[in-house]
């Protein structure tokens, strides 16, 4: 019925949509892209804040641990960032920010209810198992934000749910929704919370016991882990190990698409950001965007999705971090090297991630 | 980090083209090249300040925009009241100026491009004007801009149809100049239309027969939207309150304000007594300094208010907006205080004047060049060097 509706009215608003003049009157209207409107803005710590927004139409429900990207605008330029929506699944969405950067600060500190927020629908697979099971979730920083999300889910409405969850902070005043934690777990049985404050005991050491002395059956429960590199990549080499020593049991380490499936025994990691060494320190070359008509000479190291926003070429992108895919450009010619491995790729045609790919040589795309 | 090779920086620095125009003859190619310099460093410095103001500033005007096209095309629904046809037409007339010269010309250059916003894009902008986007853009940014003002080479000196210079061979065809452009006036939409075809590019084997089948096809479908829009589908609603013909003698009426308005300004823009036309030898080996000076002498300004200005898209700053094509259009006011002093301390030729006076004199050479040249007179650049 809107459709057709609409359909009638673009005869009246061509070349524009209706949509476009409903904006007039409502911002979250847009043809092209989905919008958001924030409803609420709460500070969470010092340097935090939990933004809720209206999302328009677009948009899909989130699963728990999902995240969607965010753009906001800074100096009139729109930047794009992923954050994981912190709400319980089923209710309006919001983002957790800790002011950590450019975009980040402008959240925290510059966001006001009625503000626009630029949406992209919610993705991801650090999403829970599909039924309940003994959970391990190990945090740290700002990764407690998609778990967040998981535990708010599971925790009231799940009595079968079993979750312990190991949070990594340096100080007590800055670790989020502490006083939220503390009051499921004692409202609710099915959840144990263990805080770690690097500023008292240290850098949690990911040994067996250290695990174990926090979470006894560890190894019994599926495990999610968020943080930063470093704190995941401990996690990763504790959960190897085992499953070298355990070798008569079938273990695996997950990495996002297994989580459906998160067994005893499994590690499943979200990563917020990407490690660029094994592909940095090369030459670059003059970057064409051919449908754009740009030209523009790129260092080895740019991705070649900040070398097109840079010029103003309208380029596809999404987790900025080579996970999702959504920034698949066709390679007309010349080389690219991926910036994770070091890799190179050359075939005409070819899918290039532009967030992690930057110039290797001369490089024609089709955009 | 990186850099951006844009027009006219993939041109030399130094060096001289193998003809230089009359009106820079007086200059060395040192000084024409630091000319260069100094003009690209005025475009740096409006890149530096480029923000949130200016973000602000297009989002301001495409909402005032689409306000008055709401409000006067509802205005219109009920035309039968006189009052009411007045406001809705007037709305809508300056609904279309607005969309057509400050929002779709400058969008479409690629002025906003900056701002990432897909909503204001250079590749996803389509207005209100009968050409499809896309097909203006190839012969305006590509070919008018690239080759402005060179004859033989940029096709919007005369636009196929009128004698705009005096280097244009004289056939007898052209003792119909004036009337041709009293008849493109009120349907110059269409005209363009016509033109961004290229059939004389078509008919020469310069395009072929895909593009052209493309090209037609697209022009087909957005004529088609178009009309039906303003004569069909708003006369239709407007029936339900007895309003239905004033409607469409109200969005013919804007229509045609808008197309005599976007004629007048966009012939003061290169063909007003004092822009310089050049020859393709003025062209080859041209420098970087010399493409800012063919911009700057074969380009004129409009003198007026600050409302004059927003009404013409700020094409009433052309030599301006000729240097620096995708530069956001609010800024042109402040880099003309620049460049006309440039233009001062070079000694070269600034072209200004009020609305009336530029209007007068295109007028007057139309008129002139309805008629053969008399073997007498011969335009100085055509003089051999």
């Amino acid at each position: 019925m809107f459709r057709h509706l609409a359909r009638a009215a673009s005869a009246l608003t061509t070349p524009l949509t209706p949509e476009d003049f409903l904006a007039l009157f409502n911002p979250v209207h847009s043809s092209r892209q989905l919008r958001g409107i924030v409803t609420r803005v709460v500070h969470e710590t010092e340097d935090s804040a939990t933004i809720y927004f209206r999302p328009g139409h677009r948009w899909q429900a989130h699963q728990a641990g999902q995240w969607a990207r965010i753009g906001v605008e800074l100096d009139g330029v729109r930047q794009w960032r992923s954050y994981s929506l912190t709400t319980a699944a089923g209710h309006d969405p919001a983002i957790t920010v800790k002011d950590a950067g450019a975009v980040s600060r402008v959240l925290v500190r510059g966001t006001k209810p009625g503000d626009v927020l630029f949406l992209s629908p919610p993705q991801g697979d650090f999403v829970l198992p599909e039924h309940p099971r003994s959970l391990l979730m190990l945090t740290a920083g700002s990764g407690i934000t998609p778990v967040m999300s998981m535990i708010r889910t599971l925790i009231p409405r799940r009595p079968d749910a079993d979750v312990v969850l190991i949070n990594s902070n340096s100080t007590p005043e800055k670790s989020l929704f502490r006083e939220e934690l503390a009051e499921l777990a004692d409202q609710f049985p099915n959840l144990t919370v263990r805080h770690w404050f690097t500023s008292v005991r240290g850098r949690l050491e990911f040994t067996a016991r250290t695990v174990a002395d926090l979470c006894p059956d560890w190894r019994s429960r599926a495990a999610y882990a968020c943080g930063p590199e470093g704190f995941l990549n401990d996690a990763e080499e504790l959960w190897k190990r085992e499953a070298a020593l355990e070798a008569a049991q079938p273990a695996c380490i997950g990495a996002g698409a297994e989580a459906k499936g998160a067994r005893p025994g499994t590690l499943t990691v979200e990563r917020f950001s990407t490690d660029f060494t094994a592909g940095a320190g090369h030459d670059g070359g003059v970057v064409v965007f051919e449908q754009s008509d740009r030209e523009i000479q790129a260092d080895g190291d740019t991705p070649l999705l900040d070398v097109g926003e840079d010029a103003g070429v309208l380029m596809p992108s999404g987790c900025r971090m080579g996970i999702c895919h959504s920034c698949l450009v066709p390679l007309r010619s010349g080389q690219v090297r991926d910036l994770r491995t070091g890799e190179l790729h050359n075939a005409p045609g070819q899918l290039i991630q532009t967030c992690v790919s930057a110039a290797a040589g001369p490089v024609n795309l089709d955009l | 980090m990186t850099t951006t090779l844009t027009r006219p920086g993939a041109l030399a620095t130094s060096g001289h083209p193998l003809v230089r125009p009359d009106a820079a003859k007086h200059l060395s190619d040192e000084q024409i090249a630091e000319l260069g310099r100094e003009l690209d460093a005025v475009r740096d410095e409006i890149l530096a300040k480029r923000g949130t103001t200016d973000a602000a500033y297009i989002r301001r005007i495409i909402k005032i925009q689409r306000t008055l096209e709401f409000t006067g095309r509802g205005a219109l629904m009920f035309s039968r009241y006189k009052a009411a046809w007045a406001a809705g037409t007037a709305m809508l007339s300056l609904a279309k100026i607005l969309e057509n010269m400050e929002i779709g010309h400058n969008v479409l250059h690629g002025q906003w491009d900056w701002m990432r916003d897909p909503d204001i894009h250079s590749t996803t902008w389509e207005w209100d004007f009968v050409t499809p986007a896309r097909s203006w853009q190839h012969t305006h940014n590509d070919l008018h801009h690239r080759w402005t003002n060179v004859i033989g080479k940029d096709k919007d000196i005369g636009y196929n149809l009128l004698r705009m210079d005096a280097d244009q061979p004289w056939r007898p065809f052209n003792l119909g100049n004036p009337l041709y452009n009293a008849v493109l006036a009120p349907v110059f939409e269409w005209g363009i239309a016509l033109y961004d075809l290229e059939i004389p590019d078509y008919k020469e084997g310069l395009k072929s027969k895909e593009a052209m089948n493309r090209d037609l096809k697209a022009v087909g479908v957005k004529a088609l939207k178009q009309f039906s829009k303003d004569y069909a589908a708003t006369p239709l609603l407007a029936m339900a309150t007895g309003s239905g013909r004033r409607a469409l003698y109200g969005t013919l009426a804007a229509n045609a304000i808008r197309n005599f308005w976007a004629h007048a300004v966009i012939f003061c823009g290169h063909f007003p007594d004092g822009t310089d036309t050049f020859t393709e030898e003025m062209v080859e080996g041209e420098t970087r300094g010399d493409w800012y000076v063919r911009q700057m002498i074969g380009s004129a300004n409009i003198s007026g208010s600050k409302f004059m200005h927003l009404m013409t898209g700020n094409l009433s700053h052309q030599i301006e907006h000729h240097c620096f094509p995708d530069l956001p259009s609010n800024r042109y006011a402040e880099v003309a205080v620049k460049v006309r002093e440039i233009c001062a301390r070079y000694g070269l030729p600034y072209t200004t004047g009020p609305l009336p006076k530029q209007v007068g004199s295109t007028w007057a050479k139309i008129f002139k060049l309805a008629l053969p040249p008399k073997k007498t007179s011969r335009s100085p650049k055509s003089s051999p060097a």
